[in-house]
């Protein structure tokens, strides 16, 4: 675990800083529910405070919009390094909905360099949790792509013509592939 | 004070309530919407996810005509269900799976690729035939996957008249 890079840089404790760059605030209120005593990301040392300046952690939420990724990146450019960013929600991850509105740039990583992404709409507290775990290390990344063939190619194909009896048996012989 | 002190009571009362998250899952409502999964054996390819979905977090590509390849982006899908909704066969299903952060955003991607059956004759798309049908065909059927050929346990198929009407085929 040690050899986590962020556990090396950040030591115990993260403080975040949280940038809504054009959001329906779910994402906000998923973000503020993660922090309520009830699932209580304090006490991986999760601090949220109000300037990027003091901030380790920049959580977004929203896409990057025409008017707001210019502000995205300054606050961005504000923080200290090291430092990391979360995409929270689907704007933040892939652009949402609204992925192609002409006021909609698309994700967040059009604007700032994206570290961990947690998708969802909103994500439940305990996924933006998780992906707070991954990041620190305390569990591995469940995700992987999914890659599904219903036939391989090249397909057989077969001709009623080529049944023949083979003992008491009739066998059905391939003609060739395509 | 004496206020104070209630609420210390009332505030002791409930005891612990943080939930021990990343060390022992909640169980999750039965109607959560998590990542649609497909179940590619189902799938007929009608692509109906995909002329539904909101986000067009479903691309459809045509490559070939025995292929058609779906492709889920998993970045922009926000969980809404319509693609599990609309699917006739009911082969998308709304998982249960929340815990999808990650590093690289594509490994939330799937990928499927739909065998379109064709007729080799006419080259138009055709029901392939089910467990059910398939046992109702004279002499039950198992393949032979070594050689790709099938072998019937019926000799059925040789005498009397045949049972899928033979008509010359010109191949390419």
């Amino acid at each position: 675990m040690l050899k986590n890079p962020c556990e090396r840089m950040f030591g115990r404790s993260l403080w975040v800083y949280h940038a809504n760059s054009g959001g329906c605030n779910g994402c906000d209120i998923e973000v503020l529910n993660a922090l309520t005593p009830y699932y209580d990301l304090e006490r991986f040392g999760i601090k949220l405070v109000g300037s990027p300046r003091h901030a380790d952690v920049m959580l977004c939420q929203g896409p990057a919009l025409r008017a707001t990724a210019v502000a995205l990146r300054r606050a961005y450019d504000a923080m200290p390094a090291p430092k990391l960013v979360f995409a929270i929600g689907s704007c933040a991850c892939g652009g949402g909905t609204w992925f192609d509105s002409y006021a909609v740039l698309g994700p967040v990583e059009k604007a700032v360099p994206v570290n961990f992404y947690v998708p969802g709409c909103p994500p439940r507290p305990e996924a933006i949790i998780y992906g707070v775990a991954v990041a620190v290390g305390l569990v591995e990344k469940k995700a992987a792509p999914v890659h599904f063939k219903q036939a391989e190619f090249p397909i057989p194909l077969y001709h009623p013509g080529q049944l023949h009896g083979v003992g008491d048996l009739v066998v059905y012989e391939k003609l060739e592939k395509i | 004070m004496l206020s104070k002190v209630k609420e210390a009571i009332l505030c002791l009362k409930p005891g612990r309530v943080t939930l021990p998250y990343p060390a022992h899952a909640e169980p999750i409502a039965d109607n959560f919407r998590g990542v649609p999964r497909w179940n590619g054996e189902k799938c007929i390819g009608c692509a109906g996810c995909a002329s539904n979905c909101s986000a067009r977090a479903i691309l459809v590509r045509d490559v070939c005509q025995e292929l058609r390849i779906l492709e889920y982006v998993g970045g922009r899908c926000t969980y809404c269900g319509r693609c599990a909704e609309v699917c006739p066969e009911m082969a998308i299903v709304m998982s249960h799976d929340f815990e999808q952060a990650t590093n690289d955003v594509t490994d939330l991607n799937q990928r499927l690729d739909v065998f379109m059956s064709t007729c080799q004759r006419c080259g138009r798309c055709f029901k392939v035939p089910d467990a059910l049908e398939q046992l109702k065909m004279q002499g039950y059927r198992f393949d032979d996957l070594e050689q790709a050929r099938w072998v019937f346990r019926s000799n059925a198929f040789l005498e009397g008249d045949p049972v899928v009407e033979d008509i010359p085929v010109e191949l390419d």
